[in-house]
């Protein structure tokens, strides 16, 4: 289970920079509970157990295991898992509301394990910010005064953060409930406080815990759409956890898939799509609508010599679902071109495999 | 897995009928040996006979007498203590309810009193409780009892006080530290099961009879309620919220003072109002060690039989535990009703709680400067109507009902509490014991057997062993009737929304009341004797066990009801086939907490003729050379409520399992 990292040049839109030092970086990141912990990541032996072994030999549960990844400026990363796959508990080793065993976590230049804790208090207070799967909010404020905590909590004065959290109420579309306390608004609402409360303390990152899972399906639609007007709007780094492989390829320009602790495979959504790294990630994407993933790149084969050579052209990022209206009206292969060189051809043949939902790319 | 459940069920079943079969052999043998050894090694010691430990304690109460004001721990301890809370009680007394100095009377009279009252609800909570407030306090000043209740209510307040400030930041202490949580749980669960009685007895020692000493008591019996309660609420404080304030980065004080504090604020509240009942139902007990107010009135007139005034002041509890209970009640819930009614109501509360402050304060400076306002008007003639009321109504019941009542005391009495309660003071004491250490070793295990055993060997060196006995065998009768009572109507309440919903209230209200007062009523029917306490502690420790029943039945999953009545269960199979048997651990937890709550009264049924144990503490208190014997008595019925309840509750960890 070697974790694959696919590099391939960005999607374009992603206001990514390969360039740019990373926000966070995760290095050989572990989390054990259990008795006397620290030993399991030192031991190359019990690195090597599994789970239930290593529950057996020593009573410990090991759930983050040897974790790397780096998010970049401005991405959402997202972190995709089912129950028990550690996931939860690596995000909140990122900001050691769950001390880290093992490992480092390194937000602008330093270990975030070295901050003492008035440093690591700082960060959280104007660096990161988190939103729970069950909201955590406080029953006997108002919204505005749950909005306005963390601001409160830095010392800021009354006025200026009640302003601000007003600002930011009605960024979130809860204008008009300022006044309203949590058990009055449904699940969603409450959530969009939450949201509200992270944004408040204008953070470098948010954090995001299955912030959706409690919610009706309708409702964490239109929450995933709200994420994504607000992260083109304030651009924040985020990094978001999700069992839900749909909300993972909406909203994630990267994915990290984690099963029992390790990652399985981290990439961009048409990689886990285009070439699972194993058997699990691919019964995962299994039922994954392919042509709403996949880019042309997936699917164009090399041109041969009596392929006709005028088509019109089209960029390999484009995603075959947009593609497929031009290549089938086209009565010649398109040309798939990047910086003027041509990468491969693609024709209706192609293109049917996929939307037909046949088996096809790596 | 439905091969190993065919393996273990006949297993467990021949378990359970063997422990039943050991049970009832045990008895058998007992009978047996009964019938051979009777009257041998009783240990019977007549009233006036002490023992050598009783002489001890006798002397050592002399020892602390002589030196009490010469003992640096007593001097700078014991007695500095004492003087803090007479200070503290005397200056409450001489604000509301004795006279100072030169003053002939209080500083605050019966007006000021009554607007306080009605404000502090009123700000509190809201204006019907403050009614009701106000309506109490006028009652007690109708009933010719305003300074007997203002005597209670001052012990009652200065003890809260006190008590909460210990409490509370215990509770917070416990709520945060698992540790001191861990520590302090057990012996709050101690402190519980104790009768109020046993606190009064080694108090006296310390703190002489009198006021501080009713006090102390009070606190002490009233502050774990408020510990726990205050712990319970910090620790279900949800952990997503604590987390999010973490995220946020809150420091330990913000998430204190910021997030825990005010979630917890109602579940507190509910502390608080717990602490008050438990200190109003102690401080008319502490009437035995010389509390003024309520309760003395009640001693004094069940000890002459003066069923007529005891009513009267019984009924001045039973009103001030209303009044107290409903405002704490609708405090806990007051700020939820607020917060819904809107914001109007909120910018108005500011301006109309300060026009009451100013009203409140006139009624007050009135109250202090003239006699109509400060001396409750008229004589107290509502009083003397409903003792005469009562009185007559005795005398009816007396005339009219002692065939009915007489033949039920006298089947009880002589079918079930005569016969258990001469096995018991008949057979060797050696007997008595080894069938108590089998039988906790048959139904609660090898640790509630060693318990047993160390309980019974105390209790012999005690010196009270046969009163111990007798006592022993008035609560068991009267747990054994509480637990039918108790099964009927739990089983009718958890089946029955219906019922549950009229029925809850009354049992809620009911065990508010301080145990005292249930005894006046039944010594008005049955006159002084042992039923007359086995009722009242009946009629008291009742509600308890049917709210747990209640609860156990209504746990049962319905699918599983669903199931059997599909099965085609009639209701009678449902009740004793499904539903009994799935709350075999609420049964278990009702019999242990009916064990304690009927201790607890029959030991104070010791004041109307159930002599025994009761009867030696409360001798012990008014005669000095009786009060080593009553030392002990107190220290039998600890030993009897520590035997109880570990034998019942590792019997319910066992069923639970």
């Amino acid at each position: 289970m070697t974790p694959t990292q696919t590099e391939v040049p960005q999607r374009h839109g992603t206001p990514q920079d390969p360039d740019t030092t990373p926000v966070i970086s995760v290095r050989r990141l572990w989390k054990v509970f259990g008795p006397k912990a620290d030993r399991v990541p030192e031991s190359a032996e019990l690195c090597g157990l599994s789970r239930r072994e290593l529950m057996e030999r020593t009573g410990c549960t090991a759930a983050v295991r040897d974790v790397d990844f780096e998010v970049s400026p401005g991405e959402v990363f997202v972190v995709m898992g089912l129950s028990g796959s550690g996931k939860s508990t690596l995000v909140r080793c990122l900001t050691r509301l769950i001390e880290p065993t093992a490992g480092e976590v390194v937000f602008e230049g330093q270990d975030i394990r070295d901050a003492d804790d008035r440093h690591l208090r700082e960060l959280r207070r104007r660096k990161f910010s988190m939103v729970f799967q069950h909201f955590g909010l406080l029953p006997h404020r108002r919204v505005v005064d749950n909005v306005a905590f963390g601001l409160e909590i830095r010392g800021m004065g009354r006025a200026e953060r009640t302003r601000r959290a007003q600002e930011v109420v009605e960024l979130v579309g809860l204008a008009g409930y300022e006044n309203s306390y949590p058990d009055q608004l449904s699940g969603g609402m409450q959530q969009r406080v939450g949201l509200a409360r992270a944004l408040a303390g204008d953070p470098d990152v948010l954090f995001f815990d299955e912030p959706f899972s409690a919610l009706d399906p309708l409702i964490r639609r239109d929450m995933q759409n709200e994420v994504i007007r607000l992260h083109h709007e304030v651009g924040k780094t985020m990094v978001f956890i999700t069992h839900d492989l749909s909300e993972a390829l909406k909203l994630g320009d990267r994915i990290l898939i984690m099963r029992d602790g390790r990652t399985v495979q981290c990439g961009r959504g048409d990689e886990l799509v285009g070439a699972p790294a194993d058997d699990y990630v691919r019964e995962f994407v299994k039922d994954v609508p392919r042509g709403d993933v996949l880019t042309l790149r997936w699917i164009m084969r090399p041109a041969e010599p009596d392929d006709a050579l005028d088509g019109p052209e089209l960029g390999p990022d484009v995603v075959v679902r947009e593609a497929t209206r031009a290549v089938l009206a086209a009565d010649r292969p398109v040309k798939v071109v990047e910086n003027g060189k041509l990468l491969g051809i693609v024709g209706d043949e192609e293109i049917l495999a996929v939307v037909a939902g046949q088996e096809g790319g790596a | 897995m439905t091969v190993a459940l065919d393996k273990t069920a006949p297993l467990a079943g021949a378990r359970r009928l063997s422990r039943r079969m050991v049970v009832a052999a045990i008895l058998v043998v007992w009978l047996v040996l009964f019938a051979v050894f009777r009257g041998r090694q009783t240990l019977t010691l007549a009233a006036a006979d002490l023992t050598g430990l009783h002489r001890w304690f006798n002397d050592v109460n002399d020892t602390i007498g002589a030196n009490r004001n010469t003992n640096p721990l007593f001097l700078y301890f014991f007695n500095e203590i004492r003087l803090v809370i007479d200070n503290l009680v005397g200056f409450v007394q001489h604000l509301i309810s004795q006279p100072t100095g030169a003053r002939p009377v209080p500083q605050i009279g019966w007006l000021g009193v009554v607007g306080l009252a009605g404000y502090v609800s009123w700000a509190v909570a809201n204006w019907r409780v403050a009614l009701l407030a106000v309506a109490g306090f006028a009652f007690f000043g109708l009933q010719g009892l305003w300074q007997e209740s203002m005597d209670t209510l001052s012990l009652t307040v200065s003890a809260v006080l006190v008590a909460l400030l210990f409490a509370l930041p215990l509770g917070v202490w416990a709520g945060l530290s698992d540790r001191f949580n861990r520590i302090v749980t057990p012996l709050l669960d101690f402190m519980q099961t104790m009768p109020t009685f046993v606190y009064l007895a080694p108090l006296t020692l310390f703190f002489l009879i009198g006021p501080a000493s009713a006090t102390i008591a009070t606190l002490i019996y009233a502050a774990p309620p408020a510990i726990r309660i205050t712990a319970h609420a910090i620790r279900s404080v949800p952990e997503s919220t604590v987390e999010a304030a973490d995220s946020l980065g809150a420091t330990r004080r913000q998430t204190l003072l910021k997030v825990l504090l005010p979630m917890s604020r109602r579940t507190v509240v509910m502390g608080v109002n717990q602490t008050i009942m438990a200190a109003l139902a102690m401080v008319t007990i502490a009437a035995l060690i010389d509390a003024p107010g309520l309760g003395k009135t009640v001693v004094q007139a069940l000890q002459s039989l003066d069923v007529g005034t005891a009513f009267n002041a019984g009924l001045a509890i039973v009103v001030m535990a209303i009044v107290l209970d409903r405002v704490t009640t609708a405090a806990s819930g007051r700020e939820e009703a607020a917060r819904r009614s809107g914001s109007r109501f909120l910018t108005w509360r500011r301006p109309l709680l300060a026009v009451g402050a100013v009203g409140t304060a006139i009624l007050v400076y009135l109250s202090h400067t003239y006699v109509w306002a400060a001396e409750f008007p008229g004589d107290g003639g509502t009083g003397s109507s409903i003792a005469s009321a009562a009185d007559t109504a005795t005398t009816w019941a007396q005339d009219h009902l002692s065939g009915i009542t007489n033949t039920a005391r006298d089947i009880i009495t002589n079918g079930l509490l005569n016969p258990f309660q001469s096995l018991l003071t008949d057979s060797p004491w050696w007997l008595v014991g080894a069938a108590l250490v089998a039988l906790g070793a048959v139904l609660g295990g090898r640790f509630a057997a060693v318990t047993a055993a160390v309980c019974v060997g105390l209790l012999v060196g005690t010196g009270v062993w046969s009163d111990s006995m007798t006592t022993l065998a008035s609560t068991v009768v009267a747990t054994v009737l509480v637990m039918v009572l108790g099964v009927v109507f739990g089983v009718w309440m958890g089946r029955s929304v219906l019922v549950d919903r009229v029925l809850r209230p009354t049992l809620d209200a009911a065990q508010v009341m301080p145990p005292f007062v249930y005894l006046v009523p039944f010594l008005a029917l049955f006159g002084a004797t042992r039923f007359t306490a086995i009722v009242a502690a009946v009629v008291y420790a009742a509600p308890v066990a049917m709210k747990i029943i209640a609860d156990g039945v209504r746990a049962v999953p319905e699918t599983t009801v669903e199931a059997a009545t599909s099965a085609g269960c009639n209701t009678w199979q449902i009740i004793t086939k499904v539903q009994l048997p799935m709350s075999r651990s609420a049964l278990t937890l009702a019999t242990n907490q009916g064990l304690i709550y009927v201790l607890s009264m029959v030991v104070v049924g010791g004041l109307v003729g159930a002599g025994a144990l009761g009867y030696d503490v409360v001798a012990g208190f008014s005669q000095g050379e009786l009060y080593g014997k009553g030392l002990a008595a107190g220290l039998a019925i600890v030993l009897l409520g520590v035997m109880f309840d570990r034998i019942t509750q590792a019997a319910a960890r066992r069923t639970g399992a």
